[in-house]
């Protein structure tokens, strides 16, 4: 192994730990003010809703795919299948839409 | 007593296993593609594990390459990881406050294992989140990055390409599945999943952030102006909850 690697890698792993777990080290939960509190609690779904999009209209250079992808995820959730199901779901259709065109 | 204990623990785990099968399912095309990646840049099959084993965060790990292949040095390599994992901070502040009380060297342990992903997982789970549960969890996906870091590394190339390409949309699916549920229980999240989307497009089509920073500033606006608006609107209505 090059040292010069190993060293990097060592930064970005201290670099990406720290984060992750100062809040669990600093704040106990709960004593937080109800308005930050409540934040908080939205950032879950605001996460996701930024984690989504854009990035899932680029998967693959034909947005098309990205689109097909999408709502073939969207409407296999929404008829209430769980997650897994939704995951394969959406693997399959895309397999057979790469498979004809 | 000890019985009981030694029935419930297992169990709590074995949920967060099962909680984190789609993770697992999800991080195999991308640790497959990094381990290839990782051997076209130069890595060798223990630095691509290694890289793994001690990061555990995909797109920084991506980007590492990027950079590597642009020659671009090691101080700027870990300073962009840093700005393209910042995001964490807020997950955790966020999961913190849902998880059960525990030792802080137990919080410390489990917290390297929040990703995107797991966050996500842990963060949309009914009511609280136990130990047991978040090291399930972290334990699937874990393995699985690791693993198939190194499996890619060793035999990526012979992957069928169209299952490999169709496998990519595995994590996003797995977030509009994780979302779907909560948005048809309440207005609030759809206003704060679409607010968020729509920062996050507007930053990153226009270039004006980079994806480390757009997630977040996308994530804390629509997070804050959603609970102004509803602070607001309950205040008015005497404090009667809405959504």
């Amino acid at each position: 192994m090059h040292s010069e690697i190993v060293w990097m890698i060592i930064g970005m792993a201290v670099v990406t730990y720290v984060p992750r777990m100062l809040p669990f080290v600093l704040f106990r939960g709960k004593e937080l003010p109800p308005f930050i509190q409540g934040i908080l609690k939205n950032v879950p779904y605001a996460t996701l809703g930024a984690l989504i999009f854009p990035g899932i209209l680029f998967i693959q250079e034909d947005i098309w795919y990205g689109l097909l992808g999408a709502a073939a995820a969207f409407l296999a959730a929404y008829l209430g299948a769980n997650v897994i199901v939704v995951v394969l779901g959406s693997i399959t259709v895309l397999s057979i839409y790469s498979y004809f065109f | 007593m000890s019985e009981v204990l030694a029935r419930k623990v297992p169990s709590e785990f074995r949920k967060g296993i099962q909680a984190g099968i789609s993770i697992g399912i999800g991080y195999f095309p991308i640790a497959i593609t990094f381990g290839l990646l990782a051997k076209t840049t130069g890595l060798t099959v223990g630095e691509t594990v290694l890289m793994s084993l001690l990061v555990f965060a995909g797109a920084s790990q991506y980007i590492s390459l990027s950079l590597l292949t642009l020659g671009t040095g090691i101080f700027e390599i870990v300073l962009t990881t840093f700005i393209v994992n910042i995001r964490h901070f807020l997950m955790s502040a966020s999961l913190n406050e849902k998880c059960e009380e525990d030792r802080t060297l137990i919080k410390a342990t489990y917290s390297f294992g929040i990703t995107d992903e797991t966050f996500s997982v842990a963060a949309l789970k009914e009511g609280q989140v136990s130990t047991g549960f978040m090291f399930g969890v972290i334990s699937v996906s874990y393995s699985s990055w690791v693993i198939n870091s190194g499996l890619g590394h060793i035999v990526g190339g012979s992957l069928p390409q169209t299952l490999q390409e169709s496998m990519s949309v595995a994590l996003y699916a797995m977030f509009v599945g994780l979302l779907v549920p909560s948005m048809k229980k309440s207005t609030k999240v759809v206003f704060l999943a679409a607010l968020a989307a729509s920062f996050n497009t507007i930053f990153t089509l226009t270039k004006v952030l980079s994806t480390g920073w757009a997630i977040v500033l996308a994530t804390i606006l629509s997070a804050v102006i959603v609970e102004f608006i509803s602070t607001t609107k309950r205040s008015n209505q005497g404090g009667k909850e809405v959504a």
